[in-house]
């Protein structure tokens, strides 16, 4: 883990929506290849830690960021189109948000917006991203039909398919499993261990035992500063801050 | 009182008055049916008027509010539904957006003759148009446009936000999200719009008067600068310009304007409809 090379690197990173600091002074390195999971109450900045990551915040009006976030070396902000960040840094939500079309368009929605067209690498892709999230037999034989007709899990494999068509470096989950079931939380934690082989995954989760099972690394935040960050069993062990661990054993949150 | 008393009172009373609303609507269809009726035939609908438009046929009349309203849409829908695009998904809430949806309220307000005071004086006289379909047609798509602005911006807020977040976090454009996950699921929205404007645009008559409407022409219109008749201005010409024109013939084509605004109305319900039961967000 020690050697493995800087997939991210974010250096003083503020976030604002108007006059409230969502994210303050955040200096964080994620590996490739590591689960970094992200802990803390409501309004501790995770959810905008995450979507700063591939600029979704852009979408929230009022909201301004400074510092710099690097990608690979390269800056997420000036350095490359969005388009393209969102393209490598993919995103599930925390509900599962299937297109109202059938699997199959929802799966290349991604890569149609590419201009790939040839049937053949659409089929191709599809395949290999359902297999990629335990979804393709269950599915194989209804592809074409409405995406909005699978149970929540299935929608949630789905969506982790729809990004994974598009061979992204990083995958972003906002709390995934706050909706499902504990069976279907179950398998979306076991795909992304598998997951973890070939990406680099950022995890928020308000489910603390979630990041203690799957995480490589946590991190903990409150009210917009990133408390502490270190590997998960180090945190869950001996925390380094009094507010951790207040956290982790249930004391607030 | 008694409360089953005035229970009972207030229910006669708000039962009247739901009656008095229904009544107007199917006395007008009673008369207009039961005198026009007899008028309606192929020979009618399909061929020009005859004897100083006291026999003959009102298909001069018919084709030239096809023609209108057909002008009115190709020039209103492009660009209401292009503003309300804007509006809906690239404006943010500034004096701009603000001022041109203060505009729009406004031009939902004006009377229509003050639209056809307004086509005279810009596309007949200041552009040089002439009373023509064009000056017509143009007139009756600014009198449209907010009707089309409004439900297309409806229709469009209607699309659930997490299409376009979804979208864009997939790494679509922003235009490519709005061509692939909005317009479409917006595209029954606006249409249903469209059709209601459709619908006033066949019916009026004040924006035609002095912008396109022709008393009586012995040939059809062979261009889109020449003028024409129309329904509603025809229907006017004939009830109290000429004399001598039979009830049935008036009353036939105040039933044939009629039908026509019915039956638009009509496929736009139902696009409504069938729209709503597609749903499944």
């Amino acid at each position: 883990m020690v050697d493995a090379p800087v997939k991210f690197s974010i250096r003083a990173f503020h976030v604002r929506y108007g006059q409230f600091f969502a994210l303050r002074d955040l200096h964080l390195d994620i590996l490739a290849n590591e689960i970094f999971t992200v802990i803390g109450p409501a309004n501790s900045g995770k959810t905008t830690f995450l979507n700063s990551l591939n600029r979704l915040i852009d979408l929230v009006p009022a909201s301004r960021c400074s510092g710099e976030i690097k990608l690979d070396d390269v800056d997420i902000r000036h350095g490359m189109e969005v388009e393209a960040l969102r393209r490598k840094v993919g995103i599930v939500f925390a509900l599962p948000l299937p297109l109202p079309l059938s699997i199959f368009e929802n799966v290349v929605y991604g890569l149609r917006m590419q201009g790939i067209r040839e049937p053949q690498r659409l089929a191709e892709a599809v395949e290999r991203s359902l297999r990629e999230s335990y979804l393709w037999e269950e599915v194989k034989d209804r592809l074409s039909t409405p995406a909005m007709n699978l149970s929540g899990g299935q929608q949630q494999r789905l969506c982790m398919a729809r990004i994974l068509a598009g061979q992204p470096d990083v995958l972003l989950f906002d709390e995934p499993t706050s909706g499902l079931d504990p069976i279907s939380t179950a398998r979306i934690e076991e795909t992304m261990l598998v997951l973890k082989e070939k990406y680099t995954i950022v995890l928020v989760t308000n489910n603390v035992a979630q990041a203690a099972r799957v995480g490589d690394r946590t991190a903990f935040f409150l009210m917009g500063d990133m408390i502490e960050a270190s590997a998960t069993s180090k945190m869950f062990t001996a925390p380094a801050d009094k507010r951790t661990s207040d956290y982790i054993t249930g004391k607030f949150g | 009182m008694h409360p089953r008393l005035t229970q009972k009172i207030a229910h006669a009373v708000l039962l009247l008055a739901t009656l008095l609303v229904v009544l107007p609507v199917l006395i007008i269809l009673a008369i207009i049916v039961g005198k026009g009726a007899s008028a309606i035939s192929w020979d009618f609908l399909f061929s020009m008027p005859r004897d100083g438009m006291t026999a003959g046929g009102i298909f001069p009349a018919i084709l030239g509010t096809l023609y209108l309203v057909l002008g009115a849409i190709i020039f209103a829908v492009p660009l209401g539904v292009l503003a309300a695009v804007y509006l809906v998904e690239y404006s943010s809430d500034n004096w701009l957006s603000r001022l041109v949806k203060l505009s729009i309220v406004n031009l939902a307000g004006v009377p229509s003759v003050v639209y056809g005071l307004f086509g005279l004086g810009i596309f007949v006289t200041f552009f040089g148009f002439g009373a023509s379909i064009l000056s017509g047609s143009l007139t009756l798509g600014i009198m449209i446009l907010p009707v089309i602005i409004t439900s297309s911006r409806e229709a469009l807020e209607s699309v659930p936000k997490h299409f376009r977040i979804v979208s864009l976090s997939l790494g679509a454009s922003r235009w490519q999200t709005i061509r692939h996950s909005v317009l479409p699921h917006a595209l029954p929205g606006i249409l249903t719009g469209m059709i209601l404007g459709l619908g006033r645009a066949a019916g009026e008559t004040a924006p035609i008067l002095f912008t396109v409407a022709a008393f009586y022409l012995p040939r059809l219109p062979q261009s889109i600068f020449d003028q024409t008749m129309a329904l509603p201005y025809h229907l006017y010409v004939i009830s109290t310009q000429v004399p001598g024109i039979a009830e049935n013939v008036r009353y036939g084509t105040a039933l044939v304007l009629l039908t026509l605004v019915l039956l638009l109305n009509l496929a736009a319900i139902i696009l409504r409809s069938r729209f709503r039961r597609k749903k499944k967000w």
